[in-house]
């Protein structure tokens, strides 16, 4: 089975803030990580192939230094990485970066096609869960979201778990599919020696526009549909808690009265 | 080509672009003259947060004119507010009516008229019933297929309706359902979609949809615009919009819409549908979560938590560190990567209060939180706190609670 996955590289969100005087972004040395979410996706797609054999290929969509968050997946055993990374991606939104990824996988199957894409639920900067779902209508393939465990792969066919806001539902899919996956398929693998001696040497090899037949009117700034027009910081929680105290007992009355108070009980 | 553009002489070298920037696209640089300068490097995203740091007004984000992009035809012939009603077994769900609620403001402020959408099998009086909440039509497609929810029927049949009827605006609830289908539709439609909106508005002048969302874990939030495609699509967050109320008449209609032949060709089957245990109340739809966390030293204690839950007819919640160590079930952690909640009452028991929890439970009408440490940022966000051991607090609370 070839599998491929998406990954995409992310500031570690705690870092960044709004100075709440220039009401500006302030970003004091944020680290670049491998979207968590996204580690579910390559140890899933990991699993898969150890089970069934065939080849585990990464990309990601940005700007050159997310070569490295390619690199950290060959450490833990992805056997090819493919960097999808051109000026005239940057200001993509969803759709143009599902555009985008899309043609990549095209591109990328050709030589031997893929059966199935992996994608982590969503990013953890911008939380849309969006990109998954547009890559699979633009490849036009079946798509899951939201799967909590891969059951078997049988007679051609996925089975898996969604979950749903009330308990999970069992679905099966025939291949090539695309899916996103949650936390509950299990715990990323360490690095191996192996994998990081591997990925020291390891270059992506960069698709641009150009390499992908994309046309201007589709891609980054110009492709995508939704604009930000502002930014701003939340609005701050007044920070005063009261403290309650005295016995249990009283703590409970207090506690409850406040509650019977602001009507919420 | 669209860029950003860094207006050098008017640069003063102040290099607060420089600190704004969340990618480290912008670099100082010296002049043959001497002047200390900002440039841009490859790293940019064009996400735009220096263009409102520099306080000289020298950065600017070239935005594409109309005839560079591929703009929805005849924007002005969309009209219409929708709110997509979300059913499980028959049930409308809450979020629904909030979309309803939230629906009818931006339809009011725009003149133009509210539809609720509903799928389903067998759902003629539900869909009578959303009449009594202010909405001029409810579109009903009946099938079999659309009785539980499967991707490729919901995201077909949708965009039929959408292709056939033109509204102007599509809400549809950011639920485990709404943000598997409604991308693939925004997708086929080649339209903006903006996930999980807590704020939405329509411009004075421009009436267009303005839909405010958290992004980077909720430490800052952003307005999204989306000016020339149609419809304009947001997923909405549960809990923050109010519920329209129930009216004692109506005036709307329920038109009857046929789901079209390619939502038949369903190459996913759909095997099971399992709910989970009472119990487990789907805590982002619950009014009330107590939620348990590392401080409670240990799985048998999440009784406790479970006790209190049902004293106040709420929900368990748990955070991270607890589920990591397995302690909960995953589908209850709260939390950037578990769920977004928000509702009137949030009790964090043993939970010191990471970022990442604030991140998912800071919006919370009221917080109460119990603690060893008085030192713990839970305390920065909470109403109320109690510093002590929960294991004498907690017993208290539940006997109390229960009396009511």
């Amino acid at each position: 089975m070839n599998i491929l996955v998406c990954i995409k590289q992310v500031p570690e969100t705690t870092d960044v803030k709004i100075n709440p005087e220039t009401n500006t972004l302030v970003r004091e040395g944020v680290a670049s990580i491998v979207n968590p979410f996204d580690m579910y996706a390559v140890e899933q797609a990991l699993k898969l192939r150890d089970q069934y054999g065939g080849k585990v290929h990464v990309i990601t969509m940005g700007p050159p230094q997310a070569e490295q968050a390619l690199k950290e997946t060959v450490e833990l055993g992805a056997d090819e990485i493919h960097h999808v990374c051109d000026r005239a991606f940057a200001g993509s939104d969803t759709w143009a970066t599902g555009w985008t990824l899309a043609a990549a996988i095209r591109k990328i199957g050709e030589p031997e096609p893929i059966d199935l894409v992996i994608c982590g639920k969503q990013a953890i900067d911008g939380d849309t869960a969006q990109v998954g779902p547009g890559v699979a209508e633009f490849l036009d393939w079946p798509f899951i979201g939201y799967i909590r465990k891969v059951c078997e792969f049988k007679d051609g066919r996925l089975r898996v778990e969604r979950a749903s806001d009330f308990g999970h539902d069992v679905l099966e899919t025939p291949l090539p599919a695309v899916i996103t996956v949650l936390k509950e398929i299990g715990e990323p693998r360490l690095p191996s020696l192996k994998g990081k001696m591997r990925a020291k040497k390891i270059k992506a090899p960069m698709l641009t526009a150009a390499a992908l037949g994309l046309q201007d009117k589709d891609l980054g700034l110009k492709g995508s549909p939704t604009v930000v027009s502002k930014i701003f910081s939340p609005p701050k929680r007044e920070s005063h808690a009261e403290f309650l105290s005295g016995t249990p007992e009283q703590i409970a009355d207090q506690l409850h009265g406040r509650l019977k108070e602001a009507m919420i009980l | 080509m669209s860029g950003l553009k860094i207006d050098l002489p008017t640069c003063i070298g102040c290099l607060q672009c420089i600190d704004a920037c969340p990618f480290a696209a912008l670099e100082q640089f010296e002049t043959e003259s001497g002047d200390t300068k900002v440039k841009v490097n490859e790293a940019c995203t064009l996400c735009g947060a220096c263009v409102p740091a520099c306080p000289v007004e020298a950065i600017s984000l070239e935005k594409p004119s109309k005839d560079q992009i591929d703009a929805t035809q005849d924007l002005a012939s969309y009209k219409g507010v929708w709110a997509f009603a979300e059913q499980r077994r028959g049930k409308v769900c809450s979020v629904s009516l909030e979309l309803i609620g939230e629906g009818r403001k931006l339809a009011d402020k725009l003149g133009e008229e509210l539809c609720a959408v509903l799928f389903g099998h067998n759902i003629r009086a539900q869909a009578e019933d959303l009449l009594f909440y202010g909405v001029d039509k409810v579109y009903m497609v009946d099938d079999p297929l659309l009785e539980h929810f499967n991707g490729s029927p919901y995201t077909r049949t949708m965009e039929a309706l959408i292709r056939k009827h033109k509204p102007n605006i599509v809400l549809t609830g950011a639920t485990a359902v709404g943000r598997n289908f409604i991308p693939r539709v925004a997708a086929r439609l080649r339209t903006g979609l903006t996930a999980d909106c807590t704020g939405l508005d329509i411009e004075d002048g421009t009436r267009l949809l303005l839909q405010t969302r958290p992004a980077f874990g909720g430490n800052i939030m952003a307005v999204i615009r989306c000016e020339h495609y149609r419809p304009q699509m947001s997923t909405v967050r549960h809990k923050v919009m109010k519920e329209a109320q129930r009216r004692d008449s109506h005036n709307g209609r329920v038109i009857e819409e046929k789901m079209p032949d390619n939502a038949r060709d369903c190459r996913v089957t759909l095997i099971e549908v399992l709910d989970a245990m009472e119990s487990t109340i789907n805590i982002v739809e619950a009014d009330i979560i107590v939620s348990g966390g590392r401080g409670l030293g240990e799985a048998k204690n999440f009784s406790y938590i479970e006790e209190l839950a049902q004293a106040l007819g709420g929900a368990v919640g748990a955070s991270r560190a607890a589920v990591d160590a397995g302690w909960y079930p995953y589908s209850h952690q709260v939390g950037q990567t578990g769920k977004t909640v928000c509702p009137k009452l949030y009790i964090a028991v043993g939970i010191s209060g990471a970022v990442q929890h604030l991140a998912g439970m800071g919006s919370s009408k009221t917080i109460v939180a119990i603690n060893r440490d008085p030192e713990a940022p839970i305390f920065q966000v909470a109403d109320y706190g109690v510093v002590g051991d929960w294991k004498e607090v907690v017993p208290a609370m539940i006997k109390r609670f229960w009396q009511r």
